[in-house]
């Protein structure tokens, strides 16, 4: 019985020699993770079971930062809720405000996740770690209080897409307009489900940033996760982050798979997707004279350094139009402590943007740059449902940190091959 | 378990952040989430749903953030059973885990129309639509699942040792 890459790591961590699409397992976990949202209900949860301690005080994490720091005295109590918790328990992982970042961007880089790993996270985008060869699905607060509590979840194996990239990526071109390319192609519940798995010889070509950025953005097709076989790339920024020592599983050659889709990497464009669904989604040349009123550079999606650097390079000696409001947000401490040792905070602040701490905020329309009735906005962010960033009548585009860089410049929607 | 409603019908892909804002997302308290269920759908919602009525929506419901916030608001707002053409799996998943009823079947998703009285049977499989007089079947659930639903959600299921 030949197997898929996610099939092989499901079986390994269910104690099984094969497993199947469909089959039924209880997995056990190398990480549970949780954020201020989503943890203060788990954490309900977990008291309501009634066990003493979490299963596991390495495995157990939680990252304060969607509404920290602290938005309102609401968010404070959360906070507090999740921060007692974690020091009763004596989790080793718990990052507050000082110390956190966005977590699907801080967990690779605290070398959190490595290859091979079955982590569940109470947060959707948790499948971004699939771009290191792990294993990881977003689960709801329950999932996340019984993880905690048995060290074990279940899942219902899945099937897969294979997507079979070749080629190399063009200037400007990065990991964000090739999800975005896919989801347009196969829809946001193209792979309800499933498992995305990306193969090929374009893969290498991909930074891990690009394959984080890729994965992240599963979700958004319905799939329950996105994964990259760990290749020399990712093993290095493993080894480069992590002690722990990382497994690597390849899919069987005559793995079965629902679809098989083939990807161009040198024939995508710039793409960005319309409200108010991520599969709107049309080529830069196709966007027409869309002004808008707020840029935000951020998010799990594109936080990383890579991400804050190019956007960097485009804004570099320009101004943000006059009447947009453009955002900066480096997903963690690290990547906002080198983009400030390189100059990059400055290029900023001259050209006219505010650079935050991390924080989710504006993504999820919790705070720091929420929008107006009818105001637009291009985010490097991952949803564009309605009232995702702010009043119900707003709009959101979805686009890369280059598109979004320069957008911010034109004061609409802009390429930025021609900025 | 047999569910009798009014139906209150919507779309495609109905994602968490219209079901429950993240603006609301500051509190775990059930009856303040529920206060401001599908207020970024309908924002008529909350004063039209009386208890027991039936949600009907169509594919990929409840797409998006993990939130189980949304089920619990769904729950709680007096939801007592969501019809859907498809659902997304967390949304599926936490649902299961918190003990709101939900089914899949498209036919009846499709057919049955705002206001309608429905019946929901899931013991048999079977939802009746009393306004048209059509009836469908469901797909029944895998017995793991069926085991936590009747159980009372994933919490009581590890509690009474049926998930070790």
């Amino acid at each position: 019985m030949s197997m898929t890459m996610t099939q092989k790591i499901l079986a390994a961590h269910a104690g099984l020699d094969k497993v199947e699409a469909g089959q039924l397992i209880l997995c056990e976990l190398d990480r549970v993770l949780g954020n201020d949202i989503t943890s203060p209900v788990a954490i309900r949860e977990f008291n309501n079971i009634g066990v003493k301690n979490v299963y596991d005080k390495d495995k157990v994490t939680m990252v304060m930062d969607h509404f920290a720091p602290n938005k309102d005295i609401k968010a404070a109590v959360q906070c507090k809720m999740c921060r007692d918790f974690c020091n009763e328990k004596e989790v080793t992982h718990f990052y507050d405000v000082g110390r956190m970042g966005i977590e699907h961007a801080l967990l690779p880089e605290k070398g959190l996740v490595v290859a091979g790993d079955v982590v569940i996270g109470a947060d959707s985008h948790t499948c971004t770690y699939g771009a290191l060869g792990a294993f990881s699905t977003g689960v709801g607060s329950t999932d996340m209080a019984a993880g905690m509590a048995t060290g074990k979840a279940w899942f219902k194996v899945p099937s897969a897409i294979k997507f079979v990239l070749r080629g190399k990526l063009n200037k400007h071109i990065s990991g964000k307009d090739v999800i975005l390319h896919i989801i347009g192609k196969i829809g946001v519940d193209g792979a309800l489900y499933k498992s995305m798995e990306f193969v090929g010889e374009g893969v290498k070509s991909l930074t891990i940033y690009d394959r984080l950025t890729i994965c992240n953005m599963a979700i958004e097709a319905g799939a329950k996760n996105g994964i990259f076989e760990a290749d020399e790339e990712a093993l290095r920024y493993i080894a480069e982050h992590s002690t722990r020592k990382p497994v690597v599983y390849t899919a069987d050659p005559d793995a079965e798979y629902d679809e098989v889709i083939e990807i161009d990497l040198s024939a995508i464009k710039s793409t960005v997707a319309f409200p108010h669904l991520p599969e709107n989604t049309r080529t830069i040349d196709e966007v027409g004279d869309v002004v808008i009123d707020q840029v935000v550079i951020g998010s799990c999606t594109n936080g990383h350094y890579k991400d804050i650097e190019e956007a960097a390079m485009i804004l570099k000696g320009k101004k943000v139009a006059k009447n947009v409001r453009a955002i900066i947000i480096p997903a963690t401490q690290d990547i906002y402590l080198k983009a400030m040792e390189n100059g990059l905070l400055k290029i900023f602040i001259e050209a006219g943007c505010v650079v935050s701490t991390p924080t989710c905020g504006p993504c999820l329309g919790g705070y720091m740059g929420i929008l107006a009735a009818g105001e637009r906005a291009v985010a490097t962010t991952n949803r564009n449902f309605v009232g995702r960033m702010g009043d119900v009548t707003s709009e959101v585009y979805l686009a890369s940190p280059a598109v979004a860089a320069a957008s911010a410049i034109a004061g609409k929607i802009a390429d930025p091959a021609k900025i | 378990m047999i569910f009798t409603g009014k139906v209150l019908k919507y779309g495609d892909n109905v994602d968490t952040d219209v079901i429950i804002p993240a603006r609301y997302l500051n509190t775990i308290d059930k009856k303040e989430l529920a206060s401001h269920c599908m207020e970024d759908i309908d924002k008529d919602f909350v004063k039209k749903v009386q208890a027991g009525d039936i949600m009907v929506a169509g594919a990929n419901f409840g797409c998006g953030s993990s939130r189980e916030h949304a089920p619990i608001a769904i729950k709680e707002s007096g939801i007592s059973v969501v019809i859907a053409e498809s659902f997304a799996r967390i949304f599926y998943r936490n649902s299961i885990n918190i003990g709101l009823a939900i089914v899949e079947c498209p036919e009846a998703a499709k057919a049955i129309r705002e206001g309608d009285e429905v019946e929901a049977d899931l013991d048999r499989g079977i939802i009746f639509d009393k306004t048209t007089g059509e009836s469908f079947n469901t797909k029944p659930f895998p017995e793991f699942i069926e085991k936590i639903i009747n159980c009372g959600g994933l919490v009581e299921a590890i509690k009474q040792g049926e998930i070790k």
